[in-house]
């Protein structure tokens, strides 16, 4: 098992920057998923990472040693293909020994290692069958096999699950977690799907047009957005962003509703920046009465999504935002309503550049 | 009147099936029937007009031609061995030359540039009307001003005449041939070649092979539909060939002094140069044999469903 370290790696093609000036350090064992919307160049830095696309600029290690111009073969990495990539003229047997005998390990030890893998993953019992023979859920069973097979130091997985359906893609997030800490191998993972990445990874790198938007703990990417493009990514709905003008030290004047602060986050605020995104989470807003109320607004769509509801409502004009509440609450379209937000669950962001802006509520304040 | 939609369904198909079958009965089995009839009678050019117009008593049919096609001629053993060595040769060329060329500019050449001059070049014979190409060979090596003639005596390689000496007016006619026919497999393949998954020579890059032995364990054998087919389709079309021979040679003296006289140039001499027609046919129709032949055993080897298929490369 080995770290990675990404030093400021960039790949062009032609005038598209597919990756651009990333810097990422994955210790040894670690589950890193890189996280972001499709195009963003997850898949071509796990393709630089194991080697088949040599960066444009910057360098790639695995623990000390540079391996940015060795190629695949001698990198010793196992990749898991959105697509599966197995070989259509092979039997599962002969795609998951195909790595072994390109080690030109002996026949017996083959057989040995291709039979535990294949036991491993439950797909013993499918050896002498053609990958088209195989259902989706299997295939990448296989596919994962000869990932395995070779004892590899990093393990690469392209999207492994999208193409499952929900059900098994749920019990496969678990299972490949419970694989990849039984055996400590470092893996990093690529997935456009939040939930996966909130729920199997150790760290999380969101990517956005082959930048890295932040890196860190699912709880840090969750809590700390550090900037508009990851607040409004992560979560389901995602962050309300609503639009403010800082009047003063204290105010902002948002879509809707005044929002008055302490004086130390105003102070921040105000000789900063001009203009900011409120942003407050589904979850983070409560209905409230008109006396406690910070913001009033008018529901326009109910959606119960499991065991809350979503509801949809109006601030002001066509500026609209979603809240979370429980079922038991009986509202329907038309309806006025107050809210209240999580006084320490807001976030500040700078309307220009999307930044997140630190600040820090003391405790006790009101 | 009766609208399409009540024709009986039997008889539609049929009906969009008629102009193809009016071109096998007028292409195919006419002049196959015309030939079989033909290398039954002692059919030449003392006897051909009478023969045309019907005269009664013109010809007789006879067994003649068989005795000679199967002992009395003594130049078809020779024949023979000439067309075995032409058609297997082109054939190396254009099935496994062109597939080691089109495997470079696919996937070893990099550069684009360089990977699409190839394929011109390749292509040129192709687009180039017969005859411009086979005179341009005749230029090539005329040993005045022929760049071929002149590259090949700098190297010590010349003959007096590439056309006439064995074995280089043999050699002559293999690459004449080889060269026009490679483009045909290499079409083929490359557009194989790609349509292989990028995905599949990455994991096996990953894998741990090399180039070589990507090629070798994983294009290949992705590839054998389409070897089969363009070996099937050239065998047959290489043993009916003999327009650029034609051209290059023009005459039976000439072919025989130079040892490229194949099969089907054979009964093409034989026939419209000698006017021995009806024994001209009995020769051609050991082509037609051998033909029917080969296409029953493609068909077999390839399933006859497999063939039906829309994609030879199973994926
Ligand atoms: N081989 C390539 N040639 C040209 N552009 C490419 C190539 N591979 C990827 N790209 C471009 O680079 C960007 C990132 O692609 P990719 O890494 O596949 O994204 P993701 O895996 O996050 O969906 C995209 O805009 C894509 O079109
Ligand atoms: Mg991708």
């Amino acid at each position: 098992m080995v770290s990675v370290k990404l030093d400021k790696v960039s790949k062009y093609f032609g005038k598209v920057k597919a990756v651009d000036d990333v810097t990422l350090y994955i210790r040894d064992g670690e589950f890193v998923t890189l996280l972001g919307p499709s195009g963003c160049g997850k898949t071509t830095t796990l393709l630089m990472i194991a080697g088949i696309y040599k960066p444009t600029k910057g360098r790639i290690y695995f623990d000390d040693i540079d391996v940015t111009d060795i190629p695949p073969k001698d990198r010793n990495v196992g990749m898991v293909f959105q697509s599966y990539a197995l070989y259509p003229h092979m039997t599962v047997y002969n795609n998951i020994a195909f790595p072994l005998k390109l080690k030109k390990l002996p026949k017996n030890e083959i057989d040995k290692k291709v039979r535990e893998v294949a036991k491993l993953l439950k797909i013993d019992h499918l050896l002498d069958r053609k990958p088209s023979q195989l259902s989706g859920g299997q295939q990448q069973r296989v596919a994962l096999a000869r990932a395995l097979v070779k004892e590899p130091d990093v393990l690469l997985l392209d999207e492994p699950l999208s193409n499952l359906d929900a059900l098994l893609r749920v019990y496969m997030r678990a299972e490949l977690k419970r694989l990849q800490k039984t055996l400590g191998i470092t893996a990093i993972y690529v997935t456009h799907d939040q939930i996966e990445a909130l729920s199997m990874s150790d760290r999380i790198v969101v990517m956005n047009n082959g930048r890295i938007q932040q890196t860190g703990t699912p709880d840090e990417i969750y809590s700390k957005p550090s900037n508009t493009f990851v607040a409004s990514f992560i979560g389901t709905p995602p962050m309300n962003l609503i639009p403010c003008r800082v009047i003063d030290g204290k105010t902002l004047e948002c879509l809707g509703f005044k929002y008055v602060f302490k004086d130390e986050i105003a102070e921040k605020i105000l000789n900063e920046h001009k203009e900011v995104y409120f942003g407050i989470r589904p979850e983070d807003i409560v209905i409230t009465n008109k006396d406690n109320g910070d913001a009033e607004a008018t529901i326009l769509v109910v959606e119960p999504i499991g065991k809350d509801l979503v509801i949809t409502i109006q601030l002001e004009e066509e500026h609209t935002i979603k809240i979370l509440a429980p079922p038991s609450i009986n509202l329907k379209p038309g309806d006025k309503i107050y809210l209240k937000f999580k006084k320490e669950k807001i976030h500040l962001f700078d309307k220009k550049t999307g930044q997140r802006i630190e600040y820090i509520i003391k405790k006790g304040e009101e | 009147m009766p609208s399409l939609k009540n024709l009986p369904r039997k008889i539609l198909p049929w009906i969009f099936l008629a102009p193809l079958l009016f071109m096998i009965i007028l292409f195919w089995l006419v002049p196959v029937g015309l030939t079989v009839f033909l290398s039954f009678t002692n059919v030449t050019y003392k006897n051909f007009v009478k023969f045309v117009h019907g005269v009664e008593g013109a010809f007789n049919f006879t067994l003649e031609n068989f005795h000679k096609l199967l002992g009395g001629d003594p130049y078809i053993g020779e024949i023979a061995k000439i067309t075995l060595i032409y058609v297997g040769s082109v054939l190396a060329i254009n099935a496994f030359y062109s597939l080691i060329l089109s495997i470079s500019i696919v996937y070893l050449v990099k550069n684009e540039y360089l990977s699409t001059f190839m394929r011109v070049v390749w292509l040129l014979p192709r687009i180039t009307p017969a005859v411009v190409y086979g005179f341009l060979w005749i230029w090539l090596i005329s040993p005045d001003t022929g760049p071929f003639y002149q590259f090949f005596a700098s190297l010590g390689v010349a003959p007096g005449s590439w056309l006439l000496e064995k074995p280089y007016s043999q050699i002559l006619m293999i690459v004449v041939n080889g060269y026009v026919g490679a483009s045909f497999g290499m079409i083929i393949y490359t557009s194989a070649i790609k349509s292989i998954p990028e995905d599949l020579i990455r994991a096996a890059k990953v894998d741990g092979a090399s180039d070589l032995q990507i090629i070798r364990s994983i294009i290949l054998p992705l590839l054998k539909w389409p070897m089969l087919f363009v070996i099937s389709w050239q065998t047959l079309s290489l043993i009916a060939s003999y327009e650029q021979i034609l051209i290059l040679w023009g005459s039976y003296g000439a072919t025989k002094a130079a040892g490229t006289t194949v099969f089907a140039i054979y009964a093409w001499f034989k026939a419209f140069e000698m006017g021995e027609y009806a024994y001209g046919a009995t020769v051609s129709l050991v082509l037609v044999a051998i033909g029917i032949v080969l296409i029953l055993l493609y068909f077999k080897i390839f399933g006859f469903h497999k063939l039906m298929q829309p994609s030879k490369i199973e994926v």
